[in-house]
C-alpha cells in the first residue's frame, strides 16, 4: 500500500497536463479582477492625465506602460521629459527611483520558482514585478500547487498588465476632468491599499517593524536625501529591522 | 539628446526603450539572477524582504506625505489621519483590504468637508 502510493506521487507530480496549466492560468487572470486591480487602474488614471499633459501621444503612452510598467519609474520619465532633461541623466533618474525592483524580486523568487523552473520563464515573468503584483503574489502564491506558481503568476500579471494598457488608452482619449475632490479620492486609494495590503503580505515580524520604520523615514529621506529617498530608506529602515529580527532570534534562544 | 531632440518617429520609442524600459528591467533581471542564489528560508531572504517591504513603505508615506494633483488640496494633517482611521480600521475589522480603503476614504471625505466649511 505504502509503496503504491510512492509509485503514484511519482507518476502523476512531474507530469503536468495542459488542462491544469490553463486552470491555474485561469485563476491567475481572476487574481487580477480584484480589489487591488481596480485601485491599481485607477492609479493609472492619473498616470494617462499626466502624459497627456506632458505632450506624448497615445501609442507612446501605452508602449510606456507595456515596457516599464512599474508606476514610479514612469512618472519620474515622464516628468524628466516634461523638464526636456538628457537620455543619460533620465535613465539615471528612472534607475534609482527603479531599485526597489531588485530586491522585490529577489524575495519573490523562491515563492515563484519550482523545481525544473526554466531560467528563461523567471526572466520573463519578472518584467510583471510591480507594486501591485508583488504584493498579490506575496499574499496569494502560498495557496497555489508550486509546479503551478509561474502559471498562476503568467495570468495574474499579464492580465494586470494588459488590463492597465487598455485603461491607459481609454482614459488617455476620453480624459474628462474629473471634480477634484473624486480626483483626491482616487489619489487616495493607491496608498490606503498599499497600507492595509502590504501588512498583511508580511511573512515575519520583521517585515511589520520594516514597513513602520519605512513608513516614518521615507517622508524624512524625502526631503534630506530627495534623489536616493526610496533606497536609503529601504536600506536604513530594512536593515534595523532585520537587526531587531537577529537581536529577539538571540535572546529568544537564550 | 532630450525626449524632444530628434524629429524622426522612432526617437521617442528609442528614449523610452533605453531611459525607461532598459533602466527598470535590469533590477527585475538582476533580481532574478540573485533570487536564484537564496534560499527561501535563510536569514539574508528575512533582509532582503524587509528592504523590500520599507521601500514600499516609503513610496507610501510619500504618496501620503508628498502627494501630486488634487490631493495636495487636502491638508497634510487629514492625509495622515484618514491614513491612519482606515489603518487602524483594518486591523480592528479582521484584516480585511477593503475595509481599511473604505473607512480611510470616508474619513479622507470627511476632512475635504471640514477644510471647505
Amino acid at each position: 500500500m505504502l509503496s503504491g502510493g510512492v509509485m503514484d506521487d511519482r507518476k502523476t507530480e512531474p507530469v503536468v497536463r495542459g488542462s491544469e496549466r490553463i486552470l491555474w492560468f485561469g485563476r491567475g487572470v481572476r487574481a487580477a479582477f480584484s480589489v487591488p486591480g481596480l485601485i491599481l487602474a485607477s492609479a493609472f488614471v492619473g498616470f494617462a492625465g499626466l502624459a497627456r499633459d506632458a505632450g506624448l501621444t497615445l501609442a507612446q503612452t501605452v508602449f510606456m506602460t507595456g515596457v516599464m510598467w512599474a508606476l514610479p519609474g514612469k512618472v519620474v520619465l515622464v516628468g524628466s521629459i516634461i523638464a526636456g532633461n538628457g537620455l543619460l541623466p533620465t535613465g539615471i533618474a528612472v534607475a534609482l527611483s527603479s531599485v526597489r525592483l531588485g530586491p522585490m524580486v529577489v524575495a519573490l523568487m523562491p515563492e515563484l520558482r519550482g523545481p525544473r523552473t526554466p531560467a528563461w520563464v523567471l526572466y520573463a515573468l519578472s518584467h510583471f514585478v510591480a507594486v501591485t503584483s508583488w504584493v498579490l503574489a506575496m499574499e496569494q502564491l502560498r495557496y497555489v500547487p508550486r509546479p503551478m506558481r509561474t502559471t498562476y503568476y503568467a495570468g495574474l500579471g499579464g492580465m494586470l498588465l494588459a488590463g492597465t494598457m487598455v485603461v491607459v488608452a481609454i482614459v488617455f482619449l476620453v480624459a474628462a476632468r474629473l471634480p477634484s475632490e473624486l480626483s483626491a479620492a482616487l489619489f487616495f486609494l493607491t496608498p490606503m491599499y498599499f497600507l492595509t495590503s502590504l501588512w498583511g503580505s508580511a511573512r515575519e515580524r520583521a517585515g511589520h517593524v520594516a514597513m513602520v520604520f519605512g513608513l516614518a523615514l521615507g517622508p524624512l529621506f524625502h526631503v534630506l536625501v530627495p534623489d536616493f529617498d526610496l533606497l536609503a530608506t529601504g536600506l536604513v529602515a530594512g536593515s534595523a529591522a532585520f537587526v531587531l529580527h537577529i537581536l529577539r532570534k538571540r535572546s529568544g534562544r537564550a | 539628446m532630450s525626449f524632444s531632440a530628434i524629429e524622426a518617429w522612432w526617437w521617442p520609442y528609442l528614449f523610452i526603450l533605453v531611459a525607461g524600459w532598459l533602466a527598470t528591467d535590469f533590477w527585475r533581471f538582476l533580481g532574478v539572477y540573485l533570487g536564484g542564489r537564496i534560499s527561501e528560508d535563510s536569514e539574508l531572504l528575512v533582509f532582503v524582504r524587509s528592504i523590500a517591504t520599507a521601500l514600499v513603505a516609503a513610496v507610501i508615506a510619500n504618496l501620503v506625505v508628498f502627494p501630486n494633483g488634487a490631493l495636495a488640496a487636502v491638508p497634510l494633517f487629514f492625509r495622515i489621519l484618514a491614513a491612519l482611521i482606515g489603518f487602524l480600521a483594518y486591523l480592528a475589522f479582521g484584516k480585511r483590504v477593503i475595509v481599511g480603503i473604505a473607512i480611510g476614504e470616508i474619513a479622507l471625505g470627511a476632512g475635504m468637508l471640514l477644510t471647505q466649511g
